[in-house]
Formats: C-alpha cells, sequence, structure tokens
C-alpha cells in the first residue's frame, strides 16, 4: 500500500498506525532472513511510536504527512541512542549522541522509523557487499545484488517491507540500486535535504534522499526532509518545493534531451526502455531532443579522484580516540594504526590510500587539481546544456543487477555500474531513476531523468508520466 | 598537462604510512596493483587542457554563516563520552604522548 494512503487513513481514524507496523514487522520477519536488508529492527520503539499516533488521532490531535507509515533508514544517518555504524567494524555499537536533522524530520511528520539498513561501508561501493554485516540480496533475484551502496534501503522498499525508506547519493548510491531493485529513487539537489547527522563521506557530493515504491511517494517523503538547517552549513536557504500538488500536471511544453552519453554502453534492453520512456513522454507532450555531451564521459575518473581525496580527509577522525573501535598499542600514532587497519574494510583502505595520494606533494595537481577542473568542465557543460532543453533523460545503469560476488575483485570493474550517475553529483544537480521495465530474465530497468539545480518538481512530473504511461 | 609517474609499491607503502594504516607485504602488492588500475583510468583527464578553467572545490558558492554568539545546549557530556573508547575525568583517555622516545 502507499505511503500516501496509509497516512491519509490512519490520519482519518480508518486504519490504526499499530496495525500499518505490525504488517512491516510481519513482511519483515517473512523476507528478511534471506534479503538482509536491516541492520536492526526496532520493533518495540516502531510499536511505541505507532501507538503514540493512534493516541494522537484518537484524541483528534493533528498528526503529520507521514503519520503511521513506516520507514527504513540507512545505517550511516545518526539515529540518537541506536547503533549507527556505517556497516564498518570501525564503529560498531556506536551510539550516536544526537539525531540527523532528516530524522528528526520524518519523525515530526509522524513516520515511523522501523529499521536501520544495511549498506556498504561508508557508503563506499555498488553492491551492498562491502558490508560488514554481510551482503543484501535482490529482492528480484537473491542471487544478485541489490545495488548499493544504499541497497538494504532499496531492497527494503522492492521486498514491500517498508513502503518508503532514506539513502545517501555520492555518485550514484541512491539511484543505481533504485534500478535495481525495481523501485523510484531520488537524488535532491545538493544542499536542499541537510546533511547534518549523514556520517560523511565525500561532502561536496553527499545527498540524502528517498526511496519509494511510487513517484508520488518518493514525492511526498521529499517534501516532508527537504528544507532549510541552520545546522548545515552548506543547507540551501530555500523554501521546501511543493512536489505533490504538481505531480499530474505533466510535461507539456517541456524539452527533454535524449542524451546519447548516458545510453551508450548499456545494455539493448535498458536502451530500449530508454527509448519507449521518451516515447512516453513525447505522447505526453512533450518535446525529445537528441543530443550529446561528451564531457560526462570525465565524470567517472573525475569521480574517483574527488571523492576518494574528501573521504581520506574526512575518514581520518576515525583514530581510536573518541568514538569507535580502538586496538590498543604502545604509542598514540601506533593505537591509531592499529585501530585504523582493523577497523576499516578493504574498499574504505583503497579509497583512502587513492585520495592520500592524489593529494599529496607531487600529485596534487596532476590528479586533484585536474580533476577538479574537470568537475568545472563538467558543470559548464551541463549549463550548456540546459539553455536549450528543460530535463535530460538516460540510462540509470549500464546493466541489470549483476551476480553476488561477480566485481568484487575487480574495483575498476564495479565502478563502472556508476558511470550515468556520477556526472549529477559533480554538479550537485537533482535526478531520479524511474523503473521502466524488466530485462528477458525479469530483471528491473531503471530509466534516469535530470535536472538543472532545484528542479524537482519538474524531473518528478516527468518521472510520474512515465510511471503512469507503462501502467 | 603530462602523465604522472606509474604508482610503485613504494608509493602504496609511503601513502599508508601517512593514512595510518599498516599494511602486509601482500597486501602493498595487491593495493597497488588496484590503485594503479583506477589511476591509469585517470589517465584521460591527464590528456585535457584544463589550464583556462578554475577548480570546482563545492557545487555551491559557499559563504560563511556565522550565527550570533549566544549560549546554546549542545550534546550531552556523559552522552558523548559514554561512547569513547577510553575515558577518565570527564576526558578522552589516550595512551601516553608526552615524554615518549622520539
Amino acid at each position: 500500500m502507499s505511503a500516501r494512503r496509509i497516512a491519509a487513513e490512519v490520519a482519518a481514524g480508518n486504519r490504526r498506525a499499530i496495525e500499518v507496523v505490525e504488517a512491516s514487522l510481519e513482511e519483515i520477519s517473512t523476507h528478511d532472513g534471506e534479503l538482509h536488508a536491516f541492520t536492526e529492527v526496532h520493533a518495540e520503539a516502531a510499536r511505541e511510536a505507532a501507538r503514540g499516533i493512534d493516541a494522537a488521532v484518537a484524541e483528534g490531535r493533528g498528526v503529520g504527512p507521514l503519520a503511521g507509515v513506516p520507514i527504513g533508514v540507512k545505517d550511516n544517518i545518526c539515529q540518537r541512542g541506536r547503533v549507527t555504524s556505517c556497516a564498518s567494524k570501525i564503529l560498531d555499537g556506536w551510539r550516536p549522541p544526537y539525531d540527523a536533522t532528516v530524522v528528526r524530520s520524518l519523525e515530526a511528520a509522524g513516520a515511523i522509523i522501523i529499521g536501520t539498513t544495511n549498506m556498504d561501508e561508508f557508503a563506499m561501493g555498488s553492491s551492498t557487499e562491502n558490508s560488514a554485516y554481510g551482503p543484501t540480496k535482490n529482492p528480484v533475484d537473491p542471487s544478485r545484488v541489490p545495488g548499493g551502496s544504499s541497497g538494504g534501503s532499496a531492497a527494503a522498499v522492492g521486498a514491500g517491507m517498508v513502503p518508503l525508506s532514506l539513502g545517501s547519493d555520492t555518485g550514484g548510491s541512491i539511484r543505481q540500486p533504485a534500478a535495481f531493485c525495481g523501485v523510484v529513487g531520488v537524488k535532491p539537489t545538493y544542499g536542499l535535504v541537510s546533511r547534518y547527522g549523514l556520517v560523511a563521506f565525500a561532502s561536496s557530493l553527499d545527498q540524502v534522499g528517498p526511496f519509494a515504491q511510487s513517484v508520488e511517494d518518493a514525492a511526498l517523503l521529499l517534501e516532508v526532509i527537504a528544507g532549510h538547517d541552520p545546522l548545515d552549513s552548506t543547507s540551501l536557504d530555500v523554501p521546501a518545493p511543493m512536489l505533490v500538488d504538481r505531480l499530474d500536471d505533466g510535461v507539456g511544453g517541456l524539452r527533454v534531451g535524449l542524451c546519447r552519453d548516458l545510453i551508450e554502453g548499456a545494455s539493448p534492453e535498458i536502451t530500449a526502455a530508454v527509448t519507449a520512456s521518451a516515447e512516453l513522454l513525447a505522447a505526453a507532450g512533450a518535446e525529445i531532443v537528441e543530443m550529446s555531451i561528451p564531457e560526462l564521459h570525465y565524470g567517472l575518473s573525475a569521480y574517483y579522484l574527488i571523492a576518494p581525496a574528501e573521504a581520506s580527509s574526512n575518514l581520518a577522525r576515525y583514530d581510536g580516540v573518541r568514538y569507535g573501535l580502538r586496538v590498543d598499542a604502545a604509542n598514540v600514532a601506533e593505537m591509531n594504526a592499529a585501530s585504523r587497519t582493523a577497523g576499516f574494510g578493504d574498499e574504505v583502505k583503497r579509497r583512502i590510500m587513492l585520495g592520500t595520494y592524489a593529494l599529496s606533494a607531487g600529485y596534487y595537481d596532476a590528479y586533484y587539481a585536474q580533476a577538479q577542473r574537470t568537475r568545472t568542465l563538467i558543470i559548464n557543460a551541463f549549463a550548456d546544456a540546459y539553455r536549450s532543453v528543460d530535463l535530460i533523460l538516460g540510462a540509470t545503469t549500464p546493466t541489470t543487477a549483476f551476480g553476488l560476488g561477480a566485481k568484487v575483485s575487480d574495483p575498476m570493474e564495479m565502478y563502472l555500474s556508476d558511470v550515468f550517475t556520477i556526472p549529477t553529483n559533480l554538479a550537485g544537480h537533482p535526478a531520479i531513476s524511474v523503473p521502466a521495465g524488466s530485462d528477458a530474465a525479469g530483471l528491473p530497468i531503471g530509466v534516469q531523468l535530470l535536472g538543472p539545480a532545484l528542479s524537482e518538481e519538474r524531473l518528478l512530473r516527468a518521472a510520474a508520466v512515465i510511471e503512469k504511461g507503462r501502467s | 598537462m603530462s602523465d604522472p609517474t606509474p604508482l610503485s609499491a613504494a608509493d602504496v607503502a609511503k601513502v599508508a604510512v601517512l593514512a595510518r594504516l599498516n599494511l602486509t607485504d601482500e597486501e602493498v602488492e595487491r593495493f597497488t596493483g588496484q590503485l594503479a588500475s583506477i589511476l591509469g583510468h585517470a589517465a584521460d583527464l591527464a590528456a585535457l587542457d584544463l589550464s583556462a578553467l578554475k577548480v570546482t572545490e563545492h557545487p555551491l558558492e559557499l559563504i560563511n554563516v556565522l550565527r550570533s554568539d549566544e549560549v546554546r545546549p549542545s550534546l550531552d557530556r556523559a552522552e558523548v563520552l559514554s561512547q569513547a573508547p577510553a575515558v577518565a575525568d570527564h576526558r578522552f583517555l589516550v595512551p601516553q604522548i608526552v615524554g615518549e622516545e622520539g
């Protein structure tokens, strides 16, 4: 059932939040033994929150737009007093002394956090196989990965265990798993959603966003979490967008660029799904323009220098002193190294070393500064493109979900699965992955819509047209 | 812009020290190959002449914002310290630093 309908029925007193929560817990107990989307289920706290919502409704007090809606929250978003580990041994057992602003927003809206969802360690990965808790499985085919790094959030929604979840997207970590699991995933404009309490990976790229089974539910959740936050110095001081009320306004008069560079290299079935989506938009009144932005091809290389560089700095804080794992040693420097060596997994170590190298004397200009100039090149190319189109359409991923273990031994091969999602993060723009059919093996396909900064309302309208056209 | 020199095992060993990571010889060898492959992919950037472009450090044009200088609630000290590996006298406890031999 949709989140919007649950909230409406709970608010009207036609359905009790406790029943919604029990149904969600039942789905989790049925599916999560196999799928492992959750690292922890907060059953008792969820029941208590549900009773609170039901009491408020019974007493005629107002409840929020997500009243009684169960939601999963990625393990890198701080929940006060609950283990928030980023699926890393170095934060094993860490209970944050504060809530992320998005967690506060969810609770204020009446949403019920039913569990914490699995992820690649520190959001570094594209398959959720880099989790200290073990991998999450794809709900459509459990022999395959759910994508990553927000694989637990995607699988939880894909399997119907919760109608909504939150993830984070640094280079595609919401959109790629959304595509692999057949759900909607939105990467909002940088700064639209507070990052206060999101454990930092690459601070100039990270952004929190929603997973949902429908575009409408994604819009509803994004409305709840968007808005200015004085606790986040990178938060945009703009009003929260009105998204749900405009969803049915259609795409008449919009120019949509069918971007060759976000399609080339995709499988024939995914390419066909993008073409079919373009036809749906055209049939609804959009003008489709074929275009190319060749600069996007440099995105992957730039990203895999910039994101590790920022990560190497952000993850310097894990030193065995203030929180997390400590491995004792004779002096502070040896204790730092022993703790970090025992606490970080291989992918995190790779990125820390890559970033440290790219920032080190003698290599800074050749690698890091060159990547930052490439970022400018890509931003300028997008700006040129958006002078002639309102939105851009392409594939979310080159392939559908791959098998567990298929890419773990070759990091570069794994990175290539994010080739279509990365440019958006470099530009700080929003994008959405919306389901667009499945391949011959029955695996979900996602198509991606991109827009300029703060174009969420337009993006979601277009995604709704594709969703409606397929149903 | 010229291609930087290829990554060597000695580079990886040095970076590991800078990043406070202890690597075995086998790990140095494995990471050298993997990191060289990733850096090799970045050779496409080295071939670009971007000298006319500024660097982008951040997608937003940030300006420094200061809040008013007034006392506000902060994190609960006991709750913060409860998450530390070692604590003494309301402080984080670390191995001895002063008086160590060079």
